[in-house]
Formats: structure tokens, C-alpha cells, sequence
């Protein structure tokens, strides 16, 4: 047994690595606006009093992340003063020398050591129906791999430029706590997170109800219902005490200068736009696009007057600010309701028929899942709230492997509008195919055993994703639509992955509400 | 796990990090007036575009062969005559005649890094593959380690996608005929290996080995009989495919004779820059070049040359055995490396081929031996700023290859094949020889990396400006000879034991 473990360690070690130092090759990449973004707010927190942090507007890039996330960037600058001192300076906008480049993208590859550690605690979750003896075979690797080699993670941190594999360092090290049944511990990460991160309330609704309900109450009934005699202050008590003293941290010093109302209205900006520049696909990319055919059908059959539409439609995708011609336009108020409606039923599961850990999980999938697909402003990148945990189902059960595999593919082939520039286009095609190669092999492969992974029409959704992959990347641009139509291919992409991401939820709910398997015959 | 996949995720991921490599500078960058290998690279391609084929080699007003003029081989000509050609089509500015000169931009970049991706894509991975996958023992697993740790050898990458240069296209074609004759198709792999040798000139360091190994075979057929036939069709081969690839320049014998005196510089003295070979070596104890004329220089050498490549290739005439083959490539192209005229530090490239072929053999000797090879460069990768890639592809393949191939763990002395060892220091007390070789694995790569640091992070003494460059190539020099003695004297040893081998896998 210690023999096995000291194997596991050196595979595991030898993967990391071999990971972290493809990151590297990144480094003189491209690089967005995150980058500055980040630049900036490294220069205002290491150059600035904290009252001024959120009132700082030399850059178009204010701080909107929540206060930890700025002690965070604190730390990180006085790192980064070893290495340029000027990229510290508040008015030096769009710095970007050598050193600097080189700080930041080591930050990237050395802060993603939490999601290393985290997605070695997942792999010690994770239960093996039967004990193989090739490594390669092995739940555990498989699920490092699928962790640690993420196309998403890859692309958005290493050459998009973000901080992500640092905070799905804590998300995972959480749910690999609860999955541990340690759930102090899951709690105190996940307060860290959403104190690093605001975009992680999302999922929080499956963190409240959980822990209510199969922490502060110590038993059930016997049909699985809530005993509420067994309801344990003490674990209450603890909890908010975790949850509360982590956010006084985190907001104390902001609360006591009086400037909370100044630092909420930077970290929830309702002035943006439905859907991101680029559409995510989500519900309301497939609304844009009924609302367009809708207002198309309409002009050709005479019943509307192409004048009286609004302007700015045409340039879908290219625009903020979407104005519907037909359907009546969506307020911010509306996607909080709905996504509140996608994401109760889940919750309210998990409060009727607790299942244990993996039920909590199932559960803050759906949440990811639901506002992915039905929240204001979503970006692209939010996918990977749900890809990443569901890849610790996915090792487990087949059915969760389906899932899987359609959710990652649509979900990971959504972000390739993230790196346009030809340069990088060899390695996200590159990456991707690695990605998805080993990730349909491999599961493949581990449930054998139980009938094929994929359903027959999902294989044929997939195989259309190829085909309209190679249609938008290769016969659009030299097809003569390129000059009349060239936000075509980043909607077809949009719609077609947004019908993959629904279906998937669409599957999670149904393995979530499904009555439970009986036990199986002897 | 199925092995295509597997096999798939390898090639996969080469090509992900030669494009991460090849996102980096590369050499010559913004430098004019001359600029560096990329802009000759270029350069030949707006001269075979631009002017008849007839002054491609020769000095005319519209060809300066002062700037980077041609001087490999008519396949390199021809091929970079059909990059010019996708080039013209691209954008006409990036090979127009004379005003191109010292062209530089992001998309010239990305164009130029594709042509090496495509002709590595082309001609070297797939022998690479074919190579592991035919002509190596073990198990599949043991295959895919063996061909990750292949496709990673970051010498080969650093140069082609980082520094710029297409060694993938001279070295897949030696390999391919490598490939074939270890598969049996002599023919083949001789017509393989003259493309090779027209590619680039240098493919000369391989050209012993090729030539006693089907020689010795013919004999072994009986020169009457099979091997008669064999002979006549290998030569038959042979010739129709130089004649084919010089055809052009056959009509006019000034053409050829232009030609090969562009391939061949004698010219240019016994060696440039530092070079870890040994006359640059010798250089820091006795001033060879002022000592010794040019002529008796160029004769020195090649009688060197000579001497050290003799032993191996005598024994691989006598036993032609794919095994000895191997080795007499790394023993000759090492030789050719330490002793001849004119020698780039880039041409370890040619000994690093067949070493990396005796990765699944000799893993301990071959990754230091790959090792010490990429450190040798490690001057020209700093000049032309490719530091970050250097320390992570070598920090990778020294890992990924000791850790996959399990290097350090199968050592014993009769795996490091050190019998030899005892026989010829038998004066010496006994001790565990291959305690003592990993140990002195262990001190290499610590003075390897010490060295790598020291160059980057201090500043040599101002009367000894070229003090770590010179460190650099002494340090590579004592390994190369080490490690020529050793492919030596394992030459000389007997053939592998495969049975004892196999128990171990």
C-alpha cells in the first residue's frame, strides 16, 4: 500500500511538472487586455492607500474584483517590484517589457500550485469500482489528467492571461473537502473564493443549502426527510462564524472607512449588455438568434417595414448593447428570476433527498450550469465552473462521462473566439485535439466495461461540431459571406454549442431527480 | 489505453511545443546589416524565386553571394524555391528581389515557422513514428515513452523553431533511411539517405556508416552471387537519384563544379566561433591556426577525421548488424564532429540523431549525451534570446526521459554494457563502475546547470570577455569525447543481450 502511494506520488509529480512547464512555453504568447487589466491593478494596490483602491480610475480597468482578491494582488506586487518596478506605477498604462511579461506569466504557472494540490485531493476521492494494475487506467490518473491538462484552464490562464486555475484551486480543494466530509474546512475555502471571486455566488446557493441541511442537521428520517429535532446550533454557530470572519478580512477595512456602497457598485456592474461582446452560448444566444430569423421572416413576408427595426441588430456579436426587434428585450431583473427558477428545483433536491456529497456536487453543477445559461452578461470562460467539477463525476460513473464529454467538447470549442490571432491558432487546435483525443479515449476506456459512453445522437452532435468547426475556420474565410456576414461564424458557433450546453444540463437535472438506483442484486 | 491514441497525444504534443518554441525570437532579429540564419533562409528564397536557376550559385549583380549567398546543396535550393513560391502568393513583398532584403514582420514570422512545422510534419515525425515503432523492443508503452522522449530532444527543436534552420527535413531523411534499412529495404533507404546528403552536405558525418553497412551486407550475400545484384541495384539507385536531383546544373560542368565549391568552403578556416570540437579546445592550450598553415590544417584534420572514424567503420563492414549500424553513426558523425574542418556548433545536431536512436538501448548514455549536446549551444541560443525555451524543453526532456525511460534505475554495469571498461583498466582497484558513471551523471548535469546560470546571471571579467563561452564548449568537448570513446568501445563489445533484456522490461 505505501509502495502504491509512493507510485501515485511520482506520477502525479511527474504530470504537474511536465504540465507547469508546458505553461511556460507560453510565456511570449499573446496576451488580452486581462494581462493589463492585472498589470494595473498590481500598480494600484502596491502604489496606492487602500482607501483610494476602489476609487481609482487612471485606467479604464478598474478594480472589480472583491478586496481579497486586491491583498491578493498586494502580495503578488511585492514580488513584482524584484522584477520591474515600473510596471508599478499606476499612469504607465499598457506595460508590457520583457520582465514584466515574464513576472506575470510565472505568477500564472506558480499560483496554479493550489489547483495542483487541489486536483491531487480530488484524486484521492475519487472511488475505483476495481483495482487495475497499469497505472495509465487508473480513475485517479485519468482525473489528473482531465484537471491538470484542462484545455480550458490552459488557454484562458497561460495565453488568454487570468488568474482562474488559482481560484478553481480553492473551488475543487472545497469540494474535495466536502467529499473528505470535512466540511469546516470546505466552507472556510469556499468563503476564501467568493471573497477572491464574486462570480463563484453562483454556485453558492448548492454551498448554503448543503451545509444547512446535512451539516447543521445531524440526522435524517428514516424516508431521508429532515429531522428538524436534530438541528445542532454549535455547527450553525460555526459556520457563520468561519463564513462571517473571513468577509470581515476581507471587507473590515473598506465597511470601517465607510466606502462598502463604493466597492459593491464597482464589483456588480449592471451597465453591461445582455450577452458578452462574444455570445456565450447560453439560452439567450439561441433568443438573439429566434429574435433575428424571427425579424428576417418578417421583412421578407412584408409584415414588418425594415426601417422601423432597430438599427444596431444587425451587427450582432459585434455590440455590446443587443436592442431585440421582436421579442420584448431582457432586463437584468428577468435573467436573475430565471436563473433563480433553473437552479431551484436542484436546491430544493438537495434539501428533500440529501445525497451525500456527490448529490452537493450534482447540485452546484446545476447552479453553474444554470446561470451559465441563463444569467445577465455571461462570459464564455464561465463554462469551466461546471467543466472542471463535473470531471470528478466523470472518472466515476458512465452516464456522468456522457455528460462529460458533450459538455467539454461544445463548452472548450466555444472559447476558441478567446485566441483570434493566427500565431496561437496552431496550439488551441493543437491542444484541443490533445484534450479531447485523451479525454474520449480514456473514459472510453474506464467504463468499457459498463456499454459505450456516448449516445448515438450525441455522437452525431459532435461530429456536427466538426463540421461546423471546419466551416467557420477554414470555407467561411474564403467564402463570399466573409465581407457581408463576418459575424456568421462566431453565431453559428454560438447557437450550435449553446443546443450541447443545454442538453448537458438538461442530462445533469435528469441524474439529479432520477429516484435513486436500488441497491444492486447479489 | 489504445496505442494509436497514445500515440496520437506524443506526436500531438511535439507539435505543441515546437509552436511554443517557435513563438519565441529567433536569430538575427532586427540586427541588420546581415541579420541571421532566418533572413539567409529568406533570402535564398528570393534568389531561387527570383533568378534563372542557372546564377543561383554564382556571384552576378542581382546575386551577391557576399550577403548569405547559397551554399548547401540543389534540394535545399529546390526547396526553398517552393516556400518562395507559396510565399509570392501570400504576400509578393516577402521575396521580391533585392528590396525583400532583411524583411521582417509578424506574419513573415508565423510564415516562415509554418514551412518548418509543415517539413517537420512531413518527413521527420512520421520517421520518427516509424522508427519507434518498428525498430525498437519492449512493450507499446515502452515505444510511446521512447518516441515522446524522441520528438522532445529540444537540440533539434530549439534550432529548427527557436534559432531557425530546417535540419528536421536533412535529418528525416537520414532517418528514413535509416528506417528502411533497418527494415530491409536497402534500396529505399539509400535513395532516402542521397536525399538527405542533397539537403545538406553535412549529412556527410553519416555517410560511412550508410555506405560499409550495405557494403558489408553485399559481402555477407557474397559478392558473386546476391549481393552482386544487390550491389548493382543500390548504385544504380544511388545515381539515378543524385543525377535526378542535379539535374539542372548537369548540362554545364561550371554549373556543378560552381556548386560544389559553394558546398564545400575550404576557405573558411578550421573552425569558427566556439565550437566544442577538438581544435577550438585545443585552441585555449597551443594557437593551432597560427601555427599551422591552411593547407597542412585542412590535411591535419582529415587525416584525424580519418583516424577516428576508421575503428568503427572496420567493425561495421565486418559485422553489419543493424546494432552495429547504429552505433557506427553515432561513432562517425561524433568523429566527423570532434575532428574535422570547419565545424558549426550546430552540426551535434547530426551525432544527436543517432544517439537519439540508441535512447531505448542506452538511456543513461544517450539522454546526458543529448543533454550535453543542447548545453553546448547554449551560447548561440543566448544571443539569439532563446533562454526561457532552452531551460524548459531541457528541464522537460532531462526529466520526462529519465523518468519514462526509468534511466537511472536500469544501470547496471552489464546494461551500461562497462565490462569493456574493466578489461582495459585492469591496472585500477575494482569498483562498481556504474555507481561511479551515475555519480558522474549526477556532477555533469550539476556543472551544466551551474554553467547555464553562471552565463546568463554574471558578467565575465572584462580581459576575459568570451570566458563562459569558452567554459561552455570545454565542458561539452570533455563530454562528447567521453562519450565517442564509449559508443567506441560498446562497438567493440558484444552485440546486446536481447533475452536479459527482455526479463527486465
Amino acid at each position: 500500500m505505501a509502495a502504491a502511494a509512493a507510485d501515485s506520488g511520482r506520477w502525479f509529480a511527474a504530470l504537474s511538472l511536465g504540465v507547469s512547464l508546458l505553461k511556460c512555453l507560453f510565456i511570449s504568447a499573446y496576451h488580452s487586455t486581462d494581462f493589463e487589466v492585472h498589470r494595473n491593478w498590481l500598480a494600484i494596490t502596491h502604489s496606492l492607500p487602500v482607501s483610494r483602491w476602489y476609487h481609482e480610475n487612471t485606467s479604464e480597468w478598474t478594480l472589480d474584483y472583491p478586496p481579497l482578491f486586491a491583498w491578493f494582488e498586494l502580495g503578488l506586487s511585492h514580488v513584482a517590484r524584484h522584477f520591474d518596478r515600473n510596471m508599478l506605477l499606476v499612469e504607465n498604462l499598457n506595460y508590457a517589457g520583457p520582465s514584466t511579461v515574464l513576472f506575470q506569466r510565472l505568477s500564472v504557472v506558480f499560483t496554479d500550485l493550489v489547483f495542483v494540490f487541489a486536483a491531487r485531493e480530488c484524486c484521492r476521492c475519487v472511488q475505483e469500482q476495481k483495482g487495475s494494475r497499469d497505472v495509465l487506467t487508473r480513475p485517479p490518473f485519468v482525473l489528473a489528467v482531465l484537471l491538470l491538462g484542462n484545455f480550458g484552464l490552459l488557454i484562458v490562464d497561460h495565453v488568454h492571461f487570468q488568474y482562474n486555475g488559482f481560484l478553481f484551486g480553492f473551488l475543487l480543494l472545497s469540494v474535495a473537502k466536502h467529499l473528505q466530509s470535512r466540511h469546516l474546512q470546505g466552507a472556510l475555502l469556499f468563503s476564501i473564493l467568493l471573497n477572491l471571486k464574486h462570480i463563484y455566488l453562483y454556485v453558492a446557493p448548492a454551498y448554503g443549502v448543503y451545509l444547512l441541511r446535512s451539516y447543521c442537521f445531524t440526522q435524517d428520517n428514516t424516508d431521508g426527510s429532515v429531522r428538524w429535532r436534530s438541528f445542532s446550533p454549535l455547527r450553525l454557530v460555526a459556520l457563520g462564524s468561519i463564513v462571517a470572519s473571513v468577509c470581515a478580512l476581507s471587507f473590515g477595512p473598506f465597511i470601517m472607512m465607510g466606502q462598502l456602497p463604493q466597492v459593491l457598485s464597482r464589483l456588480f456592474p449592471f451597465k453591461r449588455g445582455l450577452c458578452h461582446a462574444y455570445w456565450a452560448p447560453n439560452i439567450w444566444a439561441l433568443y438573439n438568434v429566434l429574435d433575428k430569423a424571427l425579424a428576417t421572416l418578417g421583412v421578407r413576408l412584408k409584415l414588418l417595414e425594415e426601417t422601423q427595426l432597430p438599427r444596431a441588430s444587425m451587427t450582432g456579436g459585434l455590440v455590446q448593447e443587443f436592442q431585440h426587434s421582436l421579442l420584448p428585450s431582457v432586463s437584468p431583473a428577468v435573467t436573475l428570476v430565471c436563473t433563480l427558477l433553473a437552479i431551484l428545483p436542484a436546491v430544493a433536491s438537495i434539501w428533500w433527498r440529501p445525497r451525500g456529497a456527490r448529490g452537493f456536487l450534482r447540485c452546484l453543477l446545476l447552479c453553474a450550469l444554470g446561470s451559465f445559461m441563463f444569467g445577465w452578461h455571461v462570459h464564455e470562460k464561465a463554462i469551466l465552473l461546471a467543466i472542471l467539477p463535473l470531471s470528478i463525476l466523470a472518472v466515476e460513473s458512465r452516464e456522468d462521462a456522457g455528460i462529460f464529454l458533450v459538455l467539454t467538447t461544445t463548452g472548450h470549442y466555444s472559447l476558441f473566439p478567446l485566441l483570434f490571432t493566427p500565431a496561437e491558432l496552431p496550439i488551441k487546435v493543437v491542444l484541443m485535439l490533445i484534450y479531447t483525443v485523451y479525454s474520449f479515449t480514456a473514459l472510453k476506456n474506464l467504463h468499457s466495461s459498463r456499454g459505450s459512453v456516448l449516445r448515438p445522437l450525441e455522437v452525431v452532435y459532435l461530429l456536427g461540431l466538426v463540421a461546423v468547426a471546419f466551416a467557420c475556420e477554414v470555407i467561411f474565410p474564403l467564402s463570399p459571406w466573409q465581407q457581408k456576414l463576418p459575424f456568421l461564424p462566431l453565431l453559428t458557433t454560438s447557437v450550435y454549442c449553446s443546443v450541447g450546453v443545454f442538453y448537458s444540463f438538461l442530462r445533469l437535472y435528469v441524474s439529479l431527480l432520477r429516484p435513486e438506483e436500488k441497491p444492486k442484486q447479489p | 489505453m489504445q496505442t494509436w491514441s497514445l500515440v496520437s497525444i506524443c506526436v500531438l504534443l511535439g507539435v505543441v511545443v515546437r509552436w511554443g518554441v517557435s513563438l519565441n525570437s529567433y536569430s538575427g532579429a532586427a540586427r541588420p546589416p546581415m541579420f541571421g540564419d532566418y533572413e539567409a533562409q529568406r533570402h535564398w528564397q528570393e534568389v531561387t524565386y527570383n533568378l534563372p536557376l542557372q546564377e543561383w550559385y554564382f556571384n552576378t549583380t542581382d546575386n551577391d553571394l557576399n550577403y548569405w549567398g547559397l551554399d548547401y546543396p540543389p534540394l535545399t535550393a529546390y526547396h526553398s524555391w517552393i516556400c518562395a513560391f507559396i510565399a509570392n502568393k501570400i504576400n509578393p513583398e516577402w521575396v521580391e528581389l533585392h528590396t525583400s532584403r532583411g524583411y521582417e514582420s509578424p506574419a513573415h514570422k508565423l510564415f516562415m515557422r509554418a514551412t518548418v512545422l509543415v517539413a517537420d510534419l512531413l518527413i521527420y515525425i512520421p520517421a520518427v513514428v516509424l522508427y519507434c515503432f518498428y525498430l525498437t523492443d519492449g512493450s507499446a508503452k515502452k515505444k510511446v515513452s521512447t518516441l515522446f522522449c524522441f520528438l522532445l530532444y529540444p537540440g533539434l527543436i530549439l534550432i529548427d523553431f527557436g534559432h531557425f534552420q530546417y535540419n528536421g527535413v536533412s535529418h528525416g531523411f537520414a532517418l528514413w533511411g535509416v528506417v528502411a534499412l533497418g527494415l530491409g529495404w536497402d534500396v529505399f533507404g539509400s535513395m532516402a539517405f542521397c536525399l538527405a546528403l542533397n539537403y545538406k552536405q553535412m549529412e556527410l558525418y553519416h555517410a560511412l556508416p550508410f555506405f560499409c553497412y550495405l557494403l558489408g551486407k553485399c559481402v555477407k550475400l557474397g559478392l558473386m552471387g546476391r549481393g552482386l545484384s544487390l550491389l548493382v541495384r543500390i548504385a544504380v539507385s544511388v545515381l539515378v537519384t543524385f543525377a535526378l536531383c542535379w539535374l539542372p546544373f548537369l548540362s554545364d560542368p561550371g554549373q556543378a563544379s560552381q556548386v560544389v565549391r559553394r558546398i564545400f568552403p575550404v576557405a573558411r578556416g578550421l573552425f569558427e566561433d566556439k565550437v566544442a570540437n577538438t581544435w577550438c579546445s585545443l585552441n585555449v592550450l597551443i594557437k593551432i591556426r597560427s601555427i599551422v598553415s591552411r593547407d597542412s590544417q585542412l590535411y591535419l584534420s582529415l587525416a584525424c577525421t580519418l583516424l577516428a572514424v576508421l575503428p568503427s567503420s572496420i567493425r561495421l563492414l565486418t559485422k553489419p548488424t543493424f546494432w552495429q549500424f547504429k552505433l557506427a553513426l553515432a561513432n562517425s558523425s561524433l568523429a566527423f564532429f570532434l575532428f574535422s574542418y570547419q565545424v558549426h556548433e550546430k552540426s551535434i545536431l547530426l551525432a544527436a540523431l543517432p544517439v537519439c536512436l540508441l535512447l531505448n538501448d542506452l538511456p543513461l548514455m544517450a539522454i546526458w549525451f543529448l543533454q550535453a549536446s543542447t548545453f553546448s549551444m547554449l551560447p548561440l541560443f543566448l544571443k539569439d534570446g532563446l533562454l526561457v525555451p532552452y531551460v524548459v524543453t531541457s528541464l522537460a526532456f532531462l526529466f520526462f526521459s529519465i523518468y519514462l525511460l526509468s534511466a537511472l534505475e536500469h544501470c547496471t554495469e552489464e546494461q551500461l554494457r562497462l565490462g569493456a571498461y574493466h578489461k582495459l583498466f585492469f591496472c585500477l582497484p575494482k569498483m562498481d563502475l556504474a555507481c561511479v558513471l551515475r555519480w558522474k551523471f549526477y556532477i555533469s548535469i550539476a556543472v551544466m546547470a551551474g554553467l547555464s546560470v553562471a552565463s546568463v546571471a554574471l558578467v565575465p571579467p572584462p580581459h576575459l570577455p568570451d570566458l563562459f563561452p569558452v567554459l561552455v564548449s570545454a565542458t561539452a568537448f570533455t563530454h562528447f569525447l567521453g562519450t565517442f570513446i564509449y559508443f567506441n568501445i560498446v562497438q567493440f563489445s558484444g552485440p546486446p543481450a536481447r533475452k536479459n533484456q527482455k526479463k527486465n522490461n
